[in-house]
């Protein structure tokens, strides 16, 4: 499948912005667990944040296949970066897009599709991922306000200085899960500290607690106890940006072990000259490729207005388990070098692991394509 | 104000280039050609200004036919319009001939100010706002790491060795930049989408009212003759310390005039 030229010159526009903004700091912000507020800012100058949202919102009047060009190019060279992106995108403002009202979207679009602000998407607990139906957290109705209590765990872009949301799923009845806006700063809503992750380690992660947390009765988003639904459907769409960054990853690992093979000498040679190193390469070239297909027909379909949700599943578990693969093989390429945190192959390997898991385990990819086939 | 942005396409400088063997012209196949790097902070400078007071932005190139990659990119950065001055028999043409043509086209548009980088990473000889200048007449303000507009009044600070002098000059006028002068923006898909609707105008020598033989291989007061290669990178000479390493390090440093 080609991309429009359009596209391309996207790609080509956010390649050399990964190369020349966020390549020379980013091991810096990685090493220092910080969040790089100044490559965020820049993106959002680009437009980046606006891609997938129309115009009236201040957007790029683009769609999935451009938001996922963008995430593939930024997770060729970092995927903390690409993770925020995708992460504000997808799960902090699309909700907002999808099921907010028209008060609801003048009010907190504009700020999160410029990159000014950022959203949460509060759906994980301590207790409950995969089995996102077992939400614990509960939202009263008091009068005319909303009262909160529970925890969320792992909420991305949940505690940044320009955070100024998270849309929280909780139970509202029996059996009744809704979707409620709680703005940053709300009394009673604690952001914890950021966690010590393995990988992604330039992106904002934390453990969030709501205890008595008022909201207006006018924050639920979307209709009341259509929570589960409405955050299946995101999370499906998620899964083709993330199959977009898990193929950046895999790609990364490409480019860098490339190069590497070329230079690197032993006995006598490039390592690119012995077949053990390069059929490894063909290979990894031949994952990111696969992967690439999979995810921009995802994409196609999903903006063709056709059945996505399981072409997405497919897309997501291959992209995220070859990208595992690839990090894994060129790291060995590099050696003893491919285990020090200043290569960026180190840094690929560790952020590799948790596209396995985040937005749908592989577990769970894996039983929505076999449900697909009425397994 | 209406502002003309002069843009180059220029083999990446990142690659390697080449001369053709038949007439030493840049081979233009064997090397990407992308939009000279100094040109993208002359495009920025333009749109900063026209952010803050208005008008329009033409960016303007001379170039063969595939110039008009160099003129999509420059205006999926944001200017209106550009125009193209193709015509087969620039082909050859030097820095004088190459600014008679620019000035001749820069009178069709009439600018209150025209912008460029400080140079080309082809060419590099710099000397083109000065040509320009020379030819229309107006003022030439060069290698400026800050612009400011003032009414009518131009102000540059001009990034020298030693630190910057200060120059002004009523417009019309041109002003070439350094890269210090601002970020440029990289392009957004909004902005990318537009160039593909913004008009480009192509102008022949002949709208221009300029004979083929004043320019070109015909017209052109130099010609590269032959070229060699850029010999191989020697290997470093190493100090070995018996003592006199200090003294070796000084004299290696005066013989290359570092001190």
């Amino acid at each position: 499948m080609q991309l429009t030229e359009e596209l391309e010159a996207l790609r080509a526009s956010v390649r050399d912005f990964a190369r020349e903004v966020v390549a020379p700091v980013i091991a810096g912000h990685y090493e220092q667990h910080t969040f790089p507020y100044e490559i965020v800012r820049q993106m959002g100058k680009m437009g980046l944040f606006g891609l997938p949202f129309p115009e009236e919102y201040g957007g790029m009047g683009g769609d999935y296949l451009a938001l996922g060009v963008a995430l593939e190019e930024l997770a060729r060279v970092d995927s903390s970066v690409a993770i925020t992106l995708e992460a504000a995108v997808s799960l902090g403002a699309m909700p907002i897009y999808r099921y907010g009202t028209a008060e609801q979207k003048q009010r907190w679009l504009p700020a999160l599709v410029s990159g000014e602000a950022l959203a949460g998407f509060g759906l994980t607990e301590p207790g409950f991922g995969s089995d996102a139906g077992g939400t614990q957290t509960r939202a009263v109705l008091d009068g005319d306000e909303w009262v909160i209590n529970g925890s969320k765990a792992f909420i991305t872009n949940s505690g940044t200085d320009i955070t100024s949301l998270v849309t929280v799923t909780a139970l509202t009845g029996p059996d009744e899960i809704s979707a409620i806006v709680v703005p940053s700063g709300t009394p009673g809503f604690e952001v914890g500290p950021g966690y010590s992750k393995v990988g992604w380690c330039a992106s904002d992660t934390h453990p969030l607690h709501l205890d008595d947390v008022r909201v207006p009765a006018a924050n639920l988003l979307g209709q009341r106890g259509r929570g589960f639904a409405q955050f299946l459907h995101t999370l499906d769409e998620g899964r083709i940006a993330i199959a977009a960054l898990a193929t950046g990853l895999a790609q990364g690992c490409v480019d860098e072990s490339v190069a590497y093979a070329k230079e690197r000498r032993a006995f006598g040679r490039a390592i690119g000259d012995f077949q053990a190193i390069s059929f490894k390469l063909a290979d990894m070239r031949t994952r990111a490729h696969t992967a690439r297909l999979a995810w921009h027909d995802a994409a196609a379909r999903l903006v063709a207005g056709q059945d996505f949700k399981q072409y997405a599943a497919m897309a997501k578990l291959h992209a995220s388990e070859i990208a595992v693969t690839n990090a894994r093989e060129a790291t060995q390429i590099h050696g003893g070098y491919g285990f020090m945190n200043e290569y960026p192959v180190a840094r690929f390997w560790r952020d590799a692991k948790v596209l396995e898991i985040g937005e749908g385990t592989s577990e769970i990819q894996r039983m929505v394509i076999a449900r697909d086939m009425g397994l | 104000m209406n502002i003309v942005v002069l843009v180059k396409q220029v083999p990446d400088s990142g690659a390697e280039r080449e001369l053709r063997s038949d007439d030493q012209t840049i081979d233009r196949s064997s090397a990407n050609n992308v939009l000279n790097e100094m040109d993208e902070y002359a495009v920025e400078e333009a749109l900063k200004l026209q952010e803050a007071l208005g008008g329009e932005v033409t960016v303007l190139t001379m170039g063969p036919e595939q110039a008009g990659e160099a003129i999509r990119k420059a205006l999926q950065m944001g200017p209106d319009k550009a125009v193209h001055v193709l015509d087969g028999a620039l082909h050859g043409s030097c820095a004088v001939a190459t600014s008679k043509v620019l000035a001749a086209a820069l009178r069709t548009l009439n600018p209150d100010l025209v912008l460029a980088g400080a140079e080309s990473t082809d060419g590099r000889v710099q000397v083109m706002p000065h040509m320009i200048a020379e030819r229309l007449g107006i003022a030439a303000l060069t290698g400026a790491r800050k612009l400011t507009v003032d009414g009518g009044t131009l102000t540059v600070e001009r990034q020298t060795e030693e630190g910057y002098e200060v120059v002004t000059a009523a417009t019309p006028a041109i002003v070439s930049v350094w890269d210090t002068i601002n970020e440029p923006r990289y392009p957004s898909l909004k902005g990318i989408m537009a160039a593909k609707k913004k008009p480009v105008q192509t102008l022949s020598l002949a709208d221009l009212g300029i004979s083929p033989d004043e320019v070109g291989f015909a017209g052109s007061t130099s010609t590269v003759v032959e070229s060699t290669k850029r010999p191989p990178r020697q290997a470093g000479t190493k100090v070995t310390d018996s003592g006199d390493g200090g003294v070796q390090l000084v004299e290696f440093l005066a013989t290359e005039r570092f001190v």
